[in-house]
């Protein structure tokens, strides 16, 4: 079985959990042998952004010392043979240039996303 | 031999219509034969927190009997009744990580603990499987 995870609602809780919950969860299922892929479309684009810093979080002497680090878990995950798909048009309208993203990255534009789901058993829209 | 579907859930008990709205789909799927899965993610492993309380509500004027409010780790344990007189089965994980970080391992019984592996191979073996994320 072969299933796409898109992911759209961004940056909820990766300060708290330090990551992407969903990302992770991909993470814990490609290490169960999942047979997956990944879809950034909305907000969600940013992950793959490069320079993105969520470094310096701290409530009187209390300091995070391990802040999410996305684009690199993405990097991780696209390593252990998942591909990264992102919505071009999401890009775009949010001003991002390819420039500023990491490598290995798959653009699809969003009219042929129906066509891209149709290459997956199921498609999980988290 | 039923067929199973497997659903995954996310939001925390008391918050949005997504969660009551879950248990309704799951509801219908039992009725209709089917053994479910569920996988809680994050704030969903509070649905089955045992510690759930009905309380009164002066606005409304009425005792915590009279009030009887609703708790979803109630609606559950029915649900998983409902499942068990139909032989069928309602399997309820919360990922563990989730509960650690929440310190809500007080579940009903029935629930046990897991984790995304625990997902895939619920997704594997059911018909189908529908994720209800949080927004």
């Amino acid at each position: 079985m072969k299933v796409l995870n898109i992911v759209e609602a961004a940056y909820r809780g990766t300060l708290e959990e330090q990551d992407d919950t969903i990302v992770w969860f991909c993470h814990a299922m490609k290490g169960a042998n999942a047979d997956i892929d990944v879809l950034l479309r909305g907000n969600a684009v940013n992950y793959a952004v490069k320079a993105q810093d969520a470094s310096g979080l701290s409530f009187g002497d209390a300091r995070q010392t391990q802040p999410p680090q996305l684009a690199n878990d993405l990097v991780k995950l696209n390593g252990k043979g998942v591909k990264i798909f992102v919505v071009e048009d999401a890009l775009r309208e949010r001003g991002i240039e390819p420039s500023e993203l990491i490598d290995g990255l798959d653009f699809v534009p969003r009219a042929k996303l129906a066509k891209l789901f149709a290459d997956y058993d199921q498609v999980w829209h988290w | 031999m039923a067929k199973t579907l497997t659903f995954a859930l996310m939001d925390p008990p008391f918050e949005n219509a997504r969660s009551t709205t879950a248990l309704r789909l799951i509801d219908l799927a039992v009725k209709g034969g089917f053994n479910v899965n569920v996988f809680a993610y994050e704030g969903a492993v509070y649905l089955p927190f045992a510690k759930q309380a009905q309380h009164p509500n002066a606005v409304h004027g009425r005792t915590v009997e009279e009030e009887n409010h609703p708790l979803p780790r109630s609606w559950i344990a029915a649900l998983m009744k409902e499942a068990g007189a139909k032989g069928l089965k309602l399997d309820w994980v919360n990922c563990g990580l989730c509960v650690d970080e929440r310190g809500a391992a007080e579940a009903i019984e029935g629930v046990r603990r897991g984790s995304p592996a625990d997902f895939w191979n619920f997704a594997q073996n059911s018909v189908n499987t529908l994720v209800i994320g949080t927004k």
